[in-house]
């Protein structure tokens, strides 16, 4: 509180009065609800007929803006990358006395563990037809490894594994992109698979293989995020 | 394409309560020594945001809000906390 009644948090306090009020008056002159672009639109009536994925989102993130996913896959990659090489670089181990976890944690991350596997490849797998996706599972998937090395401990990611599995997935995301530059024709990514019947679990083309890639890439990549500063930490 | 609220709507009350919600433990984070105990309010929000993503219709947001927000963020910031210092000076 202290630090509030400084002239220094006076200043503070200014500026982002100025802040709030320059963006709260542009904000407030967008009108509500009412979308200047007309693409939203256009996904919305035809997405359904185009990729036959009754999950729209889907549609939007793996067809139409498939470009961008692959955009953003490669980001996460880049930042866990960057992340392992600066934790890799500080020497500075401390050696600490763990207390061990309890024995209820340590029953609970032996029942939920595969559960939370299983609910994160559920949620990649069947990502065109119910809400979630390859970044959803993928995080569910990091965040069951997370409870591992908080309860079990002990129990670790093998690194080379999981870098495999990563490379591995995101090769087969370029290389799907490519084979439907070749096969499909017009553009990279397209969907040349056939789209199936409505519903099925096998359908849509290509989306649940995109999804299932992405997914495996961000799992194993949040996975060894948690696997390296859990090391550091030790 | 317009969006309506109609007044007294339940989805509007209950949203409503949802955003002063977050607003507090937001506001909270601030006032707390213990990081931990900061840590744990900062989830509060993503799980509050969860729901409120989940009440205006975006479930896949709100999932990968609940998977990255409250698990795999609160989770990192316990490491750091405890290779670090748990109690602000």
């Amino acid at each position: 509180m202290r630090d509030i009644l400084s002239f220094r948090g006076f200043v503070a306090l200014f500026l982002l009065g100025i802040i709030v009020a320059g963006i709260s008056s542009a904000v407030g002159q967008i009108p509500f609800g009412q979308p200047d672009s007309e693409v939203g639109q256009l996904y919305l009536e035809n997405g359904l007929q185009d990729t036959g994925a009754p999950n729209l989102v889907t549609s939007v993130v793996a067809g139409y803006r498939a470009l961008d996913t692959l955009g953003e896959v490669v980001v996460l990659f880049v930042a866990a990358t960057g992340l392992s090489a600066v934790l890799a670089t500080s020497k500075r181990r401390v050696e600490r006395e763990l207390e061990d976890a309890s024995l209820v944690l340590k029953t609970g991350c032996r029942i939920f563990f595969p559960l939370i596997l299983l609910f994160g490849a559920y949620l990649f797998i069947h990502g065109h037809l119910t809400p979630g996706g390859g970044f959803q599972g993928g995080a569910v998937i990091g965040s069951a490894f997370l409870l591992v090395y908080l309860g079990c401990s002990g129990r670790r990611v093998s690194a080379d594994a999981a870098g495999a599995i990563e490379s591995l997935s995101g090769f087969g995301f370029v290389f799907l992109g490519l084979l439907g530059l070749l096969v499909g024709g017009s553009y990279f990514l397209s969907n040349f698979l056939p789209k199936g019947d409505l519903y099925e679990l096998i359908s849509a083309g290509i989306f649940p293989l995109i999804y299932i890639l992405i997914g495996l890439k961000v799992g194993s990549e949040f996975a060894g995020i948690v696997d390296s500063m859990i090391e550091e930490s030790k | 394409m317009t969006i309506t609220a109609r007044k007294g709507d339940p989805m509007i009350i209950i949203a409503t309560v949802t955003v002063f919600f977050m607003l507090g433990a937001a506001v909270s984070i601030f006032f707390f020594k213990d990081l931990m105990n900061a840590v744990v309010a900062s989830s509060l929000v993503s799980l509050t945001a969860t729901v409120l993503f989940f009440l205006l219709q975006a479930p896949d947001v709100a999932m990968a809000e609940a998977a990255i927000g409250v698990a795999l963020v609160t989770g990192i910031f316990v490491i750091a906390i405890r290779r670090t210092e748990r109690f602000e000076k």
